[in-house]
């Protein structure tokens, strides 16, 4: 067997007990891996009325056949399992080398299930397979996790872990990888967290095999001089790393300012990639196999702030800034750090405090309720200390780190939870820009920009220029990118390789590395067959077309300033035509005919 | 004029393609335990650092080599190279060296040491950032000096 490695490793943490399986081979041509047979796996495996904080709940840490390998930027894996945010399949993605040593030591996948009767955490070492205990470990932060973990293990092993957050059950939990990469949405730490699991240690020395070497060197060498060649892939992203969008989407007037009360931050520069490069920045840093080397190595010298470790990202520089009315750097730069070493995600968390800020002002919540905090926009302390508190579960902090609507709901104003299916958007105003407002709406998983990422046509005109005022088009263009994207997660590819290569050269490596045949056309329909799958997963919990919508105020209430001003996103003029391009009835339930053309039951 | 492997911690990113190509290159599969470049990450620090055999002129493996396995070619200029077919798998090389840049590997029953790919470095083509670089042995020991006097340069220019 080539890029897959033929076996499936499976924990029962009830039972204590630990199985290997034979990868069912069958399904890995269908659904490839990570996000696609992860999913699978959970709609087999778990029950939809599953708690998701449960036993019964399960957890699959899977790279793609091209993990492992030097297909560039292809070091994937995902964490999946039904995610305790919003219950639907939770696929968060991470980098760094975790994915490639669970390759090396063996596995395409590893599902655990059941749970611990007290702290434990995993150590995986080529074929030995071992549950310890982890009563001194639990409590701690990531990073101090993976040194401890690491002292008990080997000090090269590669550690996935939770820390606090997870710990807490906290919906807007992460899992983290090698300190400082993290599987960041929907709350997949929780799972960890509620399975008494604290963290996975894998080393391992074995070998990721390839079906046709030379056939592979040539793809991998094409693919990477395109994406070297690329003004975003090859200089843009490891200048600059993903921050570089904070100007570029201000211009736009598309960076949501103040919880989305806004979509123009006046001075959005003070927190962009160009004055992170000039402050903060050490050095650029890639994932295992990455040529384009986005992470950024930061260090805030600030005593206010002081900190060394990695970030911020786009997200989490608007998250913390433009969205908290903040445009402190070193402040948003600490906060990043802090959620790492918490293992909090920072889109949600800061989502969540710009949610409470804006309640705050309105009076819904006072000082009563936050700790004495004058919780206003533009607290740079008040930010960088709930922050802090949501990561110790403490006072106002437990409620903020459930997430923005739980926080709403809970004073009974969910509308100002900036969220669609409770889980919060990310950086880009869909009144600014039309067709991500389609993606965050009909998002298998919620708020969610990683999985249609319209924004490469919409705003930076990546190989195609679409105008991003307009409404035309966008249904079938999101499509693309969803499938798209669905499939290249699943092959363990990073979606930044796209500034670069796409379908042709995906589907070229796939066939090289795996020895099955797989075209362009063939590679887009494993998407949209993963996309359906997620669909009809989300129809079990009880979501329907009602729930393929944005807040309100992206509907209705224009943006007040900036290029875009007077603008609301024209949902309804695509999301008929979005459900009839993906072959669905007007309640976007897939027809009988789409799912029997995909294979799905 | 001889070429040397160059290594640039201060460019490397940490993302381990020299691992890959260089397994992939001598064991026609990706195994980084197998690769005869090893790039060690501190993941507090971000840094990383690769790690590969210098081809000293005065090597110890080969001084302290009982069969002459490792020995110096005659037909490459700076380069040791290993013969598997004399060694006898004693392993002293890999105690000898002071970098522990010569490794056994028990899978394969082989002493693992960069042997530059017969003069054209995979590591190197495939190295995204220039952290690796196979220069003329006399250029290397001139562009770093040249790259620190740079830092003079700018720095005097400044306070003059």
């Amino acid at each position: 067997m080539f890029g897959w490695t033929g076996t499936t490793l499976r924990v029962d943490l009830t039972k204590g007990t630990v199985t290997r399986e034979a990868t069912d081979i069958g399904l890995a041509h269908t659904y490839l891996g990570a996000r696609g047979m992860g999913g699978k796996i959970i709609l087999d495996e778990v029950a939809p009325d599953t708690d998701a904080l449960s036993p019964a709940n399960k957890i699959v840490f899977s790279p793609g056949p091209l993990t492992g390998t030097f297909a560039p930027s292809a070091g994937r894996f995902e964490v999946v399992t039904k995610a305790p945010l919003n219950n639907v399949i939770a696929g968060s993605n991470s980098g760094g080398a975790f994915g490639p040593e669970l390759k090396y030591a063996g596995y395409d996948a590893l599902i655990i299930e059941g749970k611990a009767a007290k702290p434990v955490y995993l150590w995986i070492k080529n074929d030995e397979v071992e549950i310890r205990d982890a009563g001194a470990i639990w409590g701690h932060t990531t990073p101090d996790t993976t040194d401890l973990v690491r002292a008990e293990t080997d000090e090269d092993a590669k550690v996935a872990c939770i820390g606090p957050g997870g710990e807490h059950l906290s919906p807007i939990a992460t899992v983290m990888n090698e300190m400082h990469r993290a599987a960041g949405r929907s709350g997949v730490g929780a799972v960890m967290g509620s399975k008494n699991l604290k963290a996975i240690a894998v080393f391992g020395t074995g070998a990721v095999t390839v079906a046709d070497p030379e056939r592979f060197k040539t793809a991998v060498m094409k693919a990477r001089k395109m994406i070297q060649e690329h003004p975003v892939g090859g200089t843009g992203l490891k200048a600059y790393g993903t921050d570089v969008l904070v100007n570029i989407l201000n211009q736009t007037g598309a960076l949501p300012t103040r919880n989305y009360q806004d979509g123009y931050f006046p001075t959005a520069d003070k927190i962009g990639g160009e004055s992170l490069a000039a402050k903060q920045l050490v050095r650029p840093k890639g994932c295992f196999s990455c040529i384009i080397s986005c992470g950024r190595v930061t260090k805030v010298d600030n005593p206010a702030y002081a900190g060394f470790g990695e970030g911020p990202e786009y997200e989490t520089a608007w998250s913390f800034g433009a969205d908290c009315g903040i445009d402190d750097l070193d402040a948003i730069t600490k906060a990043n750090f802090l959620c790492n070493e918490y293992g909090l995600d920072t889109i949600s968390l800061g989502s969540t405090i710009a949610c409470a800020m804006e309640l705050f002002e309105r009076g819904i919540i006072t000082a009563k309720d936050t700790d004495g905090v004058q919780l206003t926009f533009g607290n740079v302390a008040a930010m960088v200390e709930m922050t802090r508190k949501a990561g110790e579960g403490e006072g106002f902090g437990a409620k903020l780190a459930q997430g923005s609507y739980r926080l709403a709901e809970s004073y009974g104003h969910p509308e100002y939870s900036m969220t669609c299916k409770k889980q919060e958007m990310p950086a880009y105003d869909p009144r600014g820009v039309q067709g991500i407002g389609l993606n965050y709406a009909t998002g298998n998983r919620g708020g969610c920009h990683v999985r249609g990422y319209t924004i490469a046509i919409e705003v930076l005109q990546n190989g195609a220029v679409m105008d991003p005022r307009i409404t035309e088009g966008k249904a079938g263009l999101d499509i693309t990118f969803q499938n798209l994207t669905a499939a290249l997660d699943s092959a363990g590819a990073c979606l930044f390789s796209t500034f670069g290569i796409g379908a042709p050269e995906l589907a070229e490596m796939l066939s090289a590395v795996t020895g099955v045949e797989y075209s362009v056309d063939e590679f887009m329909k494993i998407g949209e067959r993963i996309w359906n799958q997620e669909r009809l997963w989300n129809l079990t919990q009880g979501y329907t077309t009602a729930d393929d919508t944005l807040p309100e105020r992206l509907l209705k209430d224009p943006i007040k300033t900036g290029p875009a001003k007077g603008e609301v996103n024209r949902l309804g003029e695509m999301l008929p035509e979005y459900y009839q391009l993906r072959g669905w009835d007007d309640k976007g339930v897939p027809s009988k005919a789409k799912l029997k053309e995909l294979s799905l039951n | 004029m001889a070429k040397v492997l160059m290594i640039h911690p201060d460019k490397c990113t940490g993302c381990h393609n020299c691992e890959l190509a260089c397994s992939f290159e001598h064991e026609g599969q990706f195994r980084p335990a197998a690769s005869r470049v090893q790039a060690y990450t501190w993941e507090r620090e971000g840094m990383t650092v690769p790690m590969m055999c210098q081809q000293c002129d005065d090597a110890a493996c080969v001084k302290v080599c009982p069969t002459g396995a490792m020995h110096r070619s005659v037909t490459r200029a700076n380069l040791v190279d290993w013969d598997e077919r004399v060694c006898i798998r004693c392993k002293m090389c890999t105690v000898a060296c002071p970098f522990g840049n010569a490794r056994y590997d028990a899978a394969s029953s082989s002493i693992f040491k960069c042997d530059t790919c017969q003069g054209a470095p995979e590591c190197v083509t495939f190295c995204p950032n220039g952290a690796l670089e196979f220069v003329d042995d006399e250029q290397q020991v001139r562009s770093r000096k040249k790259a620190y006097a740079a830092k003079f340069k700018d720095a005097f220019q400044e306070v003059s």
